[in-house]
């Protein structure tokens, strides 16, 4: 690939604890993930998934290593930015397991409030929160309450939320597991479309063996080390 | 998008039942600093209606309300012969129990001359005492009507006019009756056993002239234009056997008296509850912030700076605040006329302890704050 990558790790380890009681989650990780590719990353319970996407999320510092984001250095051995939350409100979006949608907010106002935290206007957030729910075909649920949407609705706003603000990258964290096979193909197909139409990279840690062969690569994690790339899937 | 009244509105009725909760006891606040305000305005009430400028009494006692004051009747005559005097009247003040319609009342009785300083002020019904036997002016707290009749001690008077809001400091109701009858009523009220070692002592001839029955309490002492009041008291001390104090000087001696206490009291529930208010507040704001503990770390994942997450708690805090306290000030402003003792609401009392609430508020958000500011992002994540 001629592009730069957006997401790039060399060295990264990350551990908790001390000790007897260390956990080595990260070992020595290099990755790069490029733009408008669909990343899984997969391994046992407690081989570090998480971890790494809430190192690539800036949500957890790692220990040693570094690392690029849409081509910056932003952590050597330290961060590198002080305002890493402004880093994650352009740069990056998340989706969560549970689609931890805001209960008090209506569907439209969960998408829109990303973009207001970015500096938007009421009204620029709610044009840009209805457009992206069209995109992602759940605009007739626009003003409904998180309690009252399905599982596949709820996701599905919670991925327009995590594409609010246009990051480089979404990172998803088993956005499936609540989902049947049927309604997690529907949100892989999302999240393709927009990794193509947009150029984001967007990197998925799932168990789900059902949704494997929708990524351009896989990379196993197993005791907090990645395993070479598979080759792309089917 | 204001995220604090969002929440507020999903959570609309616990938050208005805690509201009116804290409207309650702002509430009472309230009430507590009008029934002190009242409290003032009573005690401070008689004195001020005698409309004197000086205030003549026994030597070295600061009467006739803070100490016991007893002067020779004749002691008027001689004041008003003084310079400088435009008026003088004496007064005699009596606690009474009276029997009024198979009840008994208590009331303090004013004895003060017609047309001189002391005399009853603003009657607001009826007419002023013209004759100089049984006629009262009782204030309408008594619950006598105008051309009612009252016994008090062994005469019976007709009630000819009203006054208002003119009360004892201990909240008793003034009647006013002529000195002469306040006197006999005076004497008649004596036990009989001091009444008779005062005939004997007046038989004896040792008592000062004019006899024991005729003294009076205080003389009231209304000044030419020009005179100084401070300058008139300090003459009439010189005379050993009297004592004298400004308008002012009275004023500050019953504030000192009466309302001290009562300040100390009312300022302690009040204190208390506001320490209370401070305590409901935090809770309430930090569990509010516990519960949204999935949304806070949201927030903070998505990129919310932490003022924005701060500015949601302490909007919500105060917010309880300006609604609990401007749903107890409206509860107190209906419901004034029913307290058994007089409320007065000043709005600037109401200002200040506004203040207070928004300050107690603030206060109070800290705990929510610092919960809210502890939340790992990173637990958004988990389960
Ligand atoms: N905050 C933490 N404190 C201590 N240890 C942690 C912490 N977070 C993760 N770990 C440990 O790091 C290792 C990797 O955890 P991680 O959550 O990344 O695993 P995972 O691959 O996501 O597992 P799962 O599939 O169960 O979600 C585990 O041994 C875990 O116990
Ligand atoms: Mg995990």
């Amino acid at each position: 690939m001629s592009e730069e990558p957006v997401v790039s790790l060399k060295a990264i380890g990350k551990h908790f604890g001390e000790g007897a009681t260390r956990v080595d989650a990260l070992r020595d990780i290099a990755l790069d993930v490029f733009p408008g590719t669909v990343i899984g990353l997969r391994g046992p319970s407690g081989s570090g998934k998480s971890t790494l996407l809430n190192v690539i999320g800036c949500i957890t510092e790692p220990n040693s290593g570094s690392m690029w984001l849409n081509g910056e250095l932003v952590y050597d051995d330290k961060w590198l930015r002080s305002d890493l939350r402004g880093l994650r409100l352009e740069k990056i979006g998340f989706i969560f397991q549970s689609h931890n949608l805001l209960p008090f907010l209506n569907a439209w106002e969960n998408v829109a409030i990303a973009r207001i935290l970015a500096g938007a206007t009421k009204a620029q957030a709610r044009a840009r929160a209805l457009e992206l729910l069209d995109y992602l075909g759940v605009s007739h649920r626009k003003d409904a309450m998180p309690g009252q949407l399905s599982g596949g609705e709820a996701q599905r706003i919670a991925i327009a939320r995590a594409m609010a603000n246009d990051p480089r990258i979404i990172l998803a964290d088993e956005p499936t597991a609540a989902l049947d096979s049927q309604r997690a193909g529907i949100v892989m197909d999302l999240m393709r479309k927009v990794a193509e139409e947009r150029r984001t990279a967007v990197i998925v840690v799932t168990h789900d063996e059902k949704i494997f062969n929708r990524f351009d690569h896989i990379f196993a994690l197993r005791d907090g080390m990645l395993e070479a790339p598979a080759a792309k899937a089917a | 998008m204001n995220l604090a009244l969002k929440d507020i509105r999903h959570n609309l009725g616990r938050f208005l039942l805690t509201c009116l909760g804290l409207s309650l006891l702002l509430g009472i606040v309230l009430a507590m600093i009008g029934i002190y305000r009242g409290l003032i305005l009573e005690s401070l009430g008689l004195a001020r209606a005698a409309n004197a400028h000086v205030w003549v009494v026994e030597g070295g006692t600061r009467g006739p309300f803070a100490e016991a004051s007893r002067l020779p009747g004749d002691t008027r005559e001689a004041i008003a012969a003084q310079w400088g005097v435009a008026a003088a009247g004496a007064v005699a003040y009596q606690n009474v129990e009276a029997q009024h319609r198979g009840a008994i009342k208590r009331m303090l009785v004013v004895g003060a001359e017609i047309g001189r300083p002391g005399e009853a002020p603003q009657i607001v019904a009826g007419r002023p005492i013209l004759r100089s036997r049984y006629e009262a002016i009782a204030d309408r707290r008594a619950g006598l009507a105008l051309g009612e009749q009252v016994k008090l001690g062994r005469d019976t008077f007709t009630v000819v006019g009203h006054t208002e809001n003119l009360v004892a400091s201990g909240g008793d109701p003034v009647v006013y009756i002529t000195l002469r009858d306040a006197q006999k009523l005076q004497f008649d009220l004596t036990p009989a056993a001091t009444r008779r070692e005062a005939a004997r002592t007046q038989a004896a001839g040792t008592a000062a002239a004019g006899g024991s029955t005729d003294t009076v309490n205080a003389v009231l002492v209304r000044l030419l234009p020009g005179v100084d009041a401070e300058a008139f008291a300090a003459g009439i001390v010189r005379w050993k056997q009297l004592g004298a104090l400004t308008q002012s000087q009275q004023e500050a001696v019953l504030s000192r008296s009466v309302i001290e206490r009562a300040r100390q009291q009312i300022g302690m529930f009040t204190s208390l509850l506001m320490i209370v208010s401070t305590v409901i507040i935090g809770l309430i704001v930090y569990t509010m912030t516990i519960d949204k503990k999935k949304s806070i770390a949201t927030l903070k994942l998505i990129g919310a700076p932490d003022r924005r997450i701060v500015g949601l708690i302490v909007q919500q805090a105060l917010a309880m605040g300006v609604i609990g306290f401007a749903a107890g000030a409206v509860l107190i402003n209906l419901t004034h006329g029913y307290f058994p003792r007089r409320l007065v609401l000043e709005p600037t009392d109401a200002m200040v302890l506004s203040g207070i609430v928004l300050v107690v508020c603030l206060l109070a958000s800290g705990l929510g704050v610092r919960a809210a500011l502890k939340i790992d992002p990173a637990s958004a994540l988990a389960g």
